[in-house]
């Protein structure tokens, strides 16, 4: 099964280590993941004012290129996900928005794609029993919280894949590869996300929240779908006046191609924090 | 103290083309609270999401946009999955923020953010930031 795929910016250079331990797990679990030919930045927000028209062409763009290459659109980053989703939707129901869109970029792309998070792919294409089947390294006495944050679930009229206030989807795989899920308050939180850029200190309070209440409950290690909850998160930690539990933070990728049986020298452990790897070893798991 | 109100301050041309902008009602909200409890960065809020839809449904419009809470407001829409009358506070106040930026009148300044920033920073920091405080 091919699937054609957008890799946005971030999972095209910072987040590579996302978009590789992603494509690689597909492969063992039997789907594969074609980049689009051609592509841009969706915009990485999604214009919350119907009237900005402007804000919705380049992940329409995204959207219209996908179409050639087939009916769906897989993505990873949880931002692209919630860009393209929503846009696609507006495009899709929206008659007046889609002649403003189209006509601004001559084209006539009319919303009929189905855009899919990765998750969604193995959960209902592939199915977390027959995933669960694959796993050749079992990640035994794991402790993991799934961190979902915003942009993965809300709004749940537009995004849907998963209960918006008690999400699962992360759990259930995490079981499916032989690790404890973890449920903590702070799961659908925010992290502060583009504050980073010029409320440091907002971040740092968001961020460390949500650690400390996966810490609190006994979370050995977070799991994400976002790089920039990602990097918000272990930003957080590195910062020398954070008081912050040094819980190792990772894609779910990552450790998905862990329990695939990957060489754990391409997961990109190497480039989470220090605390990673260490975790990892103690489990014996690398 | 008598308060007078008319349809002056309510539903001034301002009131009207913030609605128009952000798409909300704002005489929906019927002031639950809720927005406020699920709100993430309310504490660092000078007027937080429900007083911001009170502010508006009394026309106190140049009070709030002198108040830090459209730049404060991430995004994250907790208020509106919250919200009994699906009101989003995240949508009105980037109306607000969409009011100022459109008069090109920036928030932030591309020089003033750190190299480590721009250096290390995932892409999606940088566009979203430069989307929502630049104009």
């Amino acid at each position: 099964m091919k699937i054609p795929y957008y890799p946005g910016c971030t999972l095209n250079t910072v987040a590579k280590d996302f978009d590789t331990s992603a494509k690689e797990s597909a492969r063992a679990v039997g789907f594969e993941m074609e980049d689009l030919e051609q592509w841009n930045c969706c915009g990485a927000s999604f214009p919350l004012t119907p009237d900005n028209i402007m804000g919705l062409t380049a992940p329409a763009k995204v959207l219209s290129e996908a179409k050639k290459a087939g009916d769906r659109l897989t993505t990873l980053c949880s931002v692209c996900y919630n860009v393209l989703k929503r846009t696609n939707k507006v495009l899709h129901d929206d008659k007046a928005r889609r002649k403003s869109v189209n006509e601004f970029m001559e084209d006539d792309y009319d919303g009929s794609l189905d855009v899919v998070h990765y998750l969604e792919v193995l959960r209902d294409d592939i199915g977390f029993e027959k995933l669960k089947e694959t796993v050749t390294k079992p990640l035994e006495g794991v402790k993991a919280g799934a961190y979902y944050g915003c942009m993965l679930l809300r709004p749940f009229d537009d995004i849907g894949i998963d209960n918006a206030e008690a999400p699962t989807v992360m759990e259930d795989m995490l079981k499916a590869l032989g690790a404890t899920p973890v449920d903590f308050p702070d799961k659908i939180e925010c992290c502060g996300a583009h504050l980073a850029m010029n409320n440091k200190e907002v971040v740092q309070r968001l961020s460390g929240n949500v650690i400390a209440s996966a810490a609190n409950e006994g979370a050995e290690i977070i799991v994400t779908t976002c790089p920039l909850c990602q990097y918000n998160l272990e930003g957080t930690q590195e910062s020398a006046n954070a008081d912050t539990p040094n819980v190792p933070i990772v894609y779910f990728t990552q450790l998905l191609g862990l329990a695939l049986g990957q060489d754990a020298a391409n997961l990109g452990f190497d480039n989470n924090g220090g605390a990673t790897e260490k975790f990892l070893k103690k489990k014996g798991l690398i | 103290m008598k308060i007078k109100l008319g349809k002056e301050d309510i539903d001034s041309s301002l009131i009207q083309q913030i609605e128009r902008v952000s798409g909300e009602t704002i005489k929906r909200c019927y002031q639950c609270g809720n927005c406020s409890g699920g709100c993430p960065v309310s504490y660092a809020m000078e007027i937080p999401p429900t007083q911001v839809m009170r502010y508006l449904q009394l026309g106190m419009v140049e009070e709030l946009m002198a108040s830090n809470s459209m730049w404060v407001c991430v995004g994250c829409l907790q208020c509106f999955s919250r919200c009994p009358q699906s009101v989003s506070v995240a949508n009105t106040l980037e109306g607000l923020r969409q009011l100022v930026l459109r008069k090109g009148e920036d928030h932030d300044r591309i020089e003033d953010i750190p190299l480590p920033m721009l250096k290390n920073a995932p892409q999606m920091a940088i566009v979203c930031g430069f989307r929502k405080f630049v104009s």
